[in-house]
């Protein structure tokens, strides 16, 4: 038998702890002193970077990581202030947010949404982000805009293409300046009628998952309205690997053109294999066979190799723009790293801009403040050409770049080469969309 | 009817990669009695031997062009291959092209260093230790493989082709007498199909002809006794390791053409190949074979839009759902022998 001892100074840590533990629950409401959640109360603030650091997208997350690592140093008046220079705002001044020297913790969403609404759930209690951003995957975008949403922090979206990110999983506190599905399709389908004609039938390999669902919705509809047959959709299993079995039927079934809906390594594989398969060699319908990747990214590229060669495909952006931003960023960030940023890297770098110009010109951390300063509001200079962020549905609307994958590369950094640059007005579609719908903003949660 | 042979030719060369990673997981169960999850990460070795090759035959010396700029417009710095400039534009090109198939040179070294380290140095210690165990170690090893790999070649899949020669696809519908284009097969997978068959026949011929097979063949029926009759059989056992090191890595470097290698294909392969040795019955080596390619074109066929019109979803669980089978109707396995993993 066992005899308990109660001391003073026991009795007031037990008191102590266990006030601690019953505060717990009500982290996200934690601030209710401030307004809202983790409201800045020293000389800094904290952002938070969510993006892949393992998994099949780590390259993309590393390039993401160096994106923001730049932003954070020009915000703090460091470096040659790379787009500052360049953005028509010009609240921003290298004195960090507000004054507030500009911090970063990060988080590895290893590609899953599970593990990415970890880390996120992790920076913004333990570590105190006011912001989050980054990600490679819509399915990780829209499941860590839902927990931004729910906390009552601003999620700034990196790399996700999906329409429903800004579709029927928009949220208030959720904002996208990458392009979408739609948009792609939009800009990619004139000129696919100028190089391939309006008679073709078009075989569709999906990633099985919300951005190969929209992507392939897209890209049909917008091929089918210039006269193209869809020939089959077939969903292909994520991560795949050898695609082999998914693309011999291709040969027999009457297509000339395989659109392949992949991205990332399963695009790198799937691309390479029905290269390898002949399909550029052969002939359909009296009809030379060809390709279409409708989301390029270099990193993908120098994956895929020689097979990239006069496949064409869009972009959000591309490091070879000519405009003043692209020239200011590309600098930077090449002097810093001794490589041009991917189009994941400009997003990412972008997104914390926009996110410090609209704390600043709102002067306010307060997430709703950050909202009403976002929605609705014009830019130029970040090397889109002027974009509007469209107070309806959180999306950016810019001019996209359609490419194809350069025939003789001079190097390894000139695997693209940009076809045309399609104008906003082209790629523009009402909020309330078809493709869009069954979503709503809902109200900003400022998280007090 | 050509659809049908399009995927049973698809299923060979997915089952010639099975084939030989569950060879090898059979040689070591059968050998030394362990469940070897690291067996993936060898195969992803051997591919990187490939990916290393490729690098090292690319190395390059670095002069500067004064009439050409780099992106941020300063002079451009023109990379050209040392071997290129050793032997010419011509040799040394074809040196570079051929580095795949030139990487088994440098794989058979290599993968057998690592069987041999990662035997002596890790496994041996789990040998008296429960399955469990060695799966958790096995397991565990073959993630911090992975992750190495990462840290030095990155995430993202390398493309390493095919030597130009075979770059390109044969028409065998012509020879079969169907329209052009009707059946149409790369030739580096016809090259790897016939490879993974002399891999396979130069194993079971080394377990069959020679002395040292004939000694691990005993070992693997009845180890005390061999042990008993004076022969070392935990060395020959640890070369069993070291050689079903370099099939799984030899596997692993004719496939780079097939899929660009990234740090998870082992990982990918590994639990495929464990079914395929549970299917084929564990410890049979003839199993394993039969079995690699049995399911490999199984899964093609699963894979046709008329089977998933019919049974959607079923591609990604007919491995799983034959496993089920087999083991309800011949629970050791197709040519399981009895008393292995028996009580």
């Amino acid at each position: 038998m066992t005899r308990q001892t109660f001391s003073r100074r026991g009795v007031l840590k037990s008191g102590a702890a266990t006030g601690a533990g019953l505060a717990l629950p009500t982290i996200f409401t934690a601030s209710s002193a401030a307004a809202f959640t983790n409201a800045p109360t020293g000389s800094s603030v904290t952002l938070g970077f969510n993006v892949p650091q393992t998994g099949a997208y780590a390259d993309e997350g590393a390039d993401e990581l160096r994106a923001f690592e730049l932003a954070v140093e020009h915000l703090n008046g460091g470096g040659d202030g790379g787009m500052l220079q360049t953005f028509s705002s010009q609240a921003l001044d290298g004195t960090g947010i507000l004054g507030k020297k500009v911090e970063f913790v990060t988080g590895d969403t290893q590609t899953k949404s599970d593990a990415a609404r970890a880390s996120a759930q992790s920076m913004i209690q333990k570590d105190g982000a006011i912001m989050i951003s980054g990600g490679s995957s819509s399915g990780v975008a829209v499941a860590v805009q839902g927990l931004c949403q729910e906390a009552g922090v601003i999620f700034m979206a990196g790399l996700t293409h999906s329409n429903d990110t800004t579709g029927k999983d928009r949220k208030a506190n959720g904002f996208r300046h990458f392009f979408n599905a739609y948009m792609s399709a939009a800009a990619l389908a004139p000129v696919l009628q100028n190089l391939y004609g309006t008679d073709r039938r078009a075989y569709h390999l999906t990633a099985d998952y919300t951005w190969g669902w929209t992507q392939e919705e897209s890209i049909a509809a917008a091929t089918e309205a210039m006269g193209w047959q869809t020939a089959e959709k077939v969903r292909t299993p994520l991560g795949a690997g050898d695609f082999s079995s998914y693309i011999a039927p291709v040969l027999n079934s009457g297509a000339d053109v395989l659109v392949l809906n992949h991205y990332g390594g399963d695009m790198v594989n799937s691309l390479t294999q029905a290269v390898q398969f002949g399909l550029r060699e052969r002939q359909a319908n009296g009809k030379d066979f060809q390709i279409v990747v409708p989301l390029y990214s270099e990193l993908m590229a120098r994956g895929a190799g020689q097979a990239i060669k006069g496949i064409p495909g869009s972009q959000n952006w591309d490091w070879k723009l000519e405009d003043a931003g692209t020239k200011a960023f590309v600098k930077s960030f090449g002097e810093k790293y001794g490589f041009p940023p991917s189009q994941a890297a400009h997003t990412c770098y972008v997104q914390t801009l926009l996110y410090a110009d609209a704390v600043t010109r709102a002067g306010d951390f307060n997430p709703c403040a950050v909202v009403e300063a976002l929605e609705g509001y014009e830019f130029d200079g970040l090397g889109n050409g002027p974009t509007l962020y469209r107070a309806e549905d959180h999306q950016c609307f810019k001019d996209v770049v359609v490419v194809k994958g350069a025939e003789n590369p001079q190097d390894e950094f000139h695997l693209v080469e940009i076809v045309e640059v399609t104008p906003t007005e082209q790629v523009t579609y009402a909020h309330d969309h078809p493709m869009f719908a069954g979503g709503s903003l809902g109200e900003c949660n400022p998280g007090a | 009817m050509d659809a049908i042979l399009i995927q049973i030719l698809n299923g060979l060369d997915k089952g010639s990669a099975y084939a030989l990673i569950a060879l090898g997981l059979t040689l070591i169960f059968g050998t030394l009695g362990v469940v070897n999850f690291a067996h993936g990460a060898l195969f992803m070795i051997g591919a990187f031997c490939a990916v290393t090759l490729q690098k090292l035959l690319t190395l390059s010396v670095t002069t500067i062009d004064p009439e050409r700029t780099d992106f941020l417009g300063n002079p451009l710095k023109v990379q050209t291959p040392y071997v290129e400039n050793w032997f010419g534009p011509e040799v040394g090109g074809t040196i570079v092209d051929w580095a795949v198939p030139l990487a088994i040179l440098l794989a058979i070294p290599v993968m057998l260093l690592v069987g041999f380290v990662m035997e002596r140095g890790l496994i041996k210690h789990f040998y008296k230790r429960p399955h469990a165990d060695q799966i958790l170690v096995t397991f565990g090893l073959a993630i911090v493989l992975q992750e190495i790999v990462k840290y030095f070649y990155g995430a993202n899949p390398i493309p390493t082709p095919a030597p130009d020669a075979f770059r390109g696809s044969l028409d065998i519908g012509v020879w079969l007498g169907f329209d052009p284009y009707a059946i149409i097969y790369p030739y580096w997978r016809l090259v790897y199909f016939f490879f993974a068959g002399v891999i396979i026949a130069a194993v079971f011929a080394f377990l069959q002809f020679t002395t040292f097979g004939m000694v691990v063949r005993a070992g693997m029926a009845d180890r005390e006794t061999v042990g008993l009759l004076g022969i070392d059989i935990d060395r020959r056992f640890t070369l069993m390791f070291g050689l079903a090191a370099v099939v799984a890595g030899l596997a692993g470097v004719m496939y780079t053409p097939i899929l660009s290698p990234n740090y998870h294909m082992g990982m990918d392969f590994l639990v495929l190949s464990f079914v395929v040795v549970v299917v084929g019955g564990m410890g049979s080596l003839p199993g394993a074979v039969l079995a690699g390619f049995l399911l490999g074109i199984l899964q093609s066929f699963a894979s046709m839009n008329e089977v998933k019109s019919l049974l959607p979803g079923i591609d990604q669980i007919i491995i799983y759902l034959v496993a089920i089978v087999i083991l309800l109707t011949r629970p050791r396995g197709l040519m399981g022998r009895r008393g292995v993993m028996e009580e």
